[in-house]
């Protein structure tokens, strides 16, 4: 029978959830590197009981952990993450140069073929990766060389290199995004790089439909289908059927489409997941009411799913990397939340319930389905 | 022999207790001595000073013999008491944060 196991990074620690394929009970782990910031961590899809955690501290800065059976053990590996040449400047949030600075990792995506590599988005924005289980790391320095890089600025949680999709279908295919530049896109394995944001328009920038500058929070795609893209954009939820050639709005009958997660049904392509936030100075959900909703046409149509979920006075709020689903037949989607709570359903999202309701903040969710 | 006290969250992550004894090579100084505690605990490079730069994590201070030695040079001589071992280095992390 299979289980599922639920890595949660918080800002004070790392816990691992597990559970059998009913998803009912619930054994909790933690707090791993308890007083640490717990960006992200995720599991090698390799092999599984590889995992790697980013923590951090404003005190002692960035360390990597790594797992080889499951989360039980960890063992600190290398934490050097020195840019690649002279680093230069990127925009201040006042518009002037200000320089490039490594301050932490946001999110750590293992290779699909290797355990031993796996790629971190970090702020200031760049992209690194390792291919000695985490010994080592080396900027992928043609990211932020890219033209455009004086150009970028930070969004309101910093400049920070948050998604990393990896093409299972074209390995030198790779996709990133950075808040507040945009999406970019490689195809010959991280090399070079060209911003794809075609259609994305941001009225807060200078030029709403510049070629970066755009404060993109989350991206998805469905395995099966690599070049059909969802985005959460700081305001709208946007949708690519060309790997990010072009984009088109995908909003609909949204209350808000303001957020920060996005996600794809484990079987269902045309089947998302969005979390509405009411707005970027109001931090929570609409009428204090926390809602999913779901697509099964691939946006523009939208239902809310509140099965389980607070219907009122909730005003907590649901982060970028923290939706996550798993890949049983019924499909699991999980989420956690600025309160603590990490929420699962084990029906797609028809029905929800608390596995836990008093963790720290909550940054980060991902799941591992196991054999 | 240089006695040297972490922070509570750097002993963990170093997996010792108590105060840790170093042997380090020629005169003491800020930079011989995390030198020689960063060669013992790889797992500490970078917490306490920068990797490239080697300046001192802003929230990173450190203390003996009831001074501030967070602003002496890096290669100037530790007090003889920390030296010889009758006191610690205390390496401090600021009270700051939630």
């Amino acid at each position: 029978m299979s289980n599922v196991r639920v890595l949660v990074g918080t800002r004070k620690g790392a816990f691992v959830l597990t559970s059998d394929g009913k998803r009912e009970k619930w054994d909790v782990s933690g707090p791993h590197f308890a007083g640490w910031e717990i960006y992200h961590l995720k599991g090698s899809p390799v092999d599984p009981n590889r995992l790697y955690a980013s923590q951090s501290s404003g005190w002692s800065g960035q360390v990597i952990e790594r797992s080889n059976d499951g989360g039980k053990t960890w063992e600190p590996v290398g934490n050097k993450f020195a840019y690649d040449g002279v680093p230069g400047t990127h925009q201040w949030y006042d518009g002037t140069p200000h320089p490039w600075e490594f301050k932490r990792v946001w999110h750590l995506e293992p290779s699909l073929t290797d355990a031993d590599t796996v790629y971190a988005g970090v702020e200031d924005a760049a992209l690194f990766r390792s291919t000695d289980a985490g010994q080592t790391w080396q900027e992928l320095a043609g990211l932020r060389g890219h033209g455009s890089g004086p150009h970028w600025q930070p969004g309101a949680g910093g400049m920070c290199l948050h998604t990393i999709l990896l093409d299972p279908s074209d390995h030198a295919r790779i996709f990133i995004a950075i808040s507040a530049a945009g999406a970019f896109r490689s195809g010959d394995a991280g090399v070079t790089w060209q911003p794809i944001n075609r259609g994305l328009r941001s009225q807060y920038i200078p030029d709403p439909a510049a070629e970066v500058g755009h404060c993109v929070h989350r991206i998805a795609m469905h395995r099966s289908r690599p070049s059909v893209l969802f985005m959460q954009k700081h305001w709208d939820v946007m949708r690519s059927d060309n790997g990010g050639d072009s984009w088109q709005e995908v909003s609909g009958n949204l209350p808000t489409d303001f957020g920060f997660v996005i996600d794809v049904h484990a079987h269902e392509p045309e089947t998302i997941f969005v979390v509405p936030i009411k707005s970027d100075s109001e931090h929570f959900p609409p009428d204090g009411k926390l809602r999913v909703y779901r697509s099964r046409t691939g946006g523009n149509e939208w239902e809310p799913l509140t099965e389980g979920l607070p219907q009122s006075d909730c005003y907590v709020n649901v982060l970028r990397d923290a939706m996550a689903v798993d890949s049983l037949d019924e499909c699991g989607v999980y989420f956690g939340t600025t309160g603590g709570q990490v929420y699962a359903s084990a029906d797609a999202g028809d029905s929800w319930a608390p596995i836990v309701r008093d963790l720290p903040a909550v940054l980060s969710v991902e799941v591992q389905t196991l054999q | 022999m240089i006695r040297v006290e972490l922070p509570s969250h750097l002993r963990t992550l170093a997996h010792v207790t108590g105060e840790v004894q170093l042997d380090v090579e020629g005169q003491a100084t800020q930079r011989s001595v995390l030198d020689a505690l960063e060669a013992r605990y790889p797992m500490l490079r970078g917490t306490i000073r920068d990797h490239v730069t080697e300046r001192r994590r802003p929230f990173v201070r450190f203390f003996a013999c009831a001074e501030d030695l967070s602003h002496e040079s890096p290669d100037a001589p530790l007090p003889e008491a920390v030296a010889s071992g009758a006191e610690p280095l205390l390496i401090v992390g600021a009270i700051a944060g939630g």
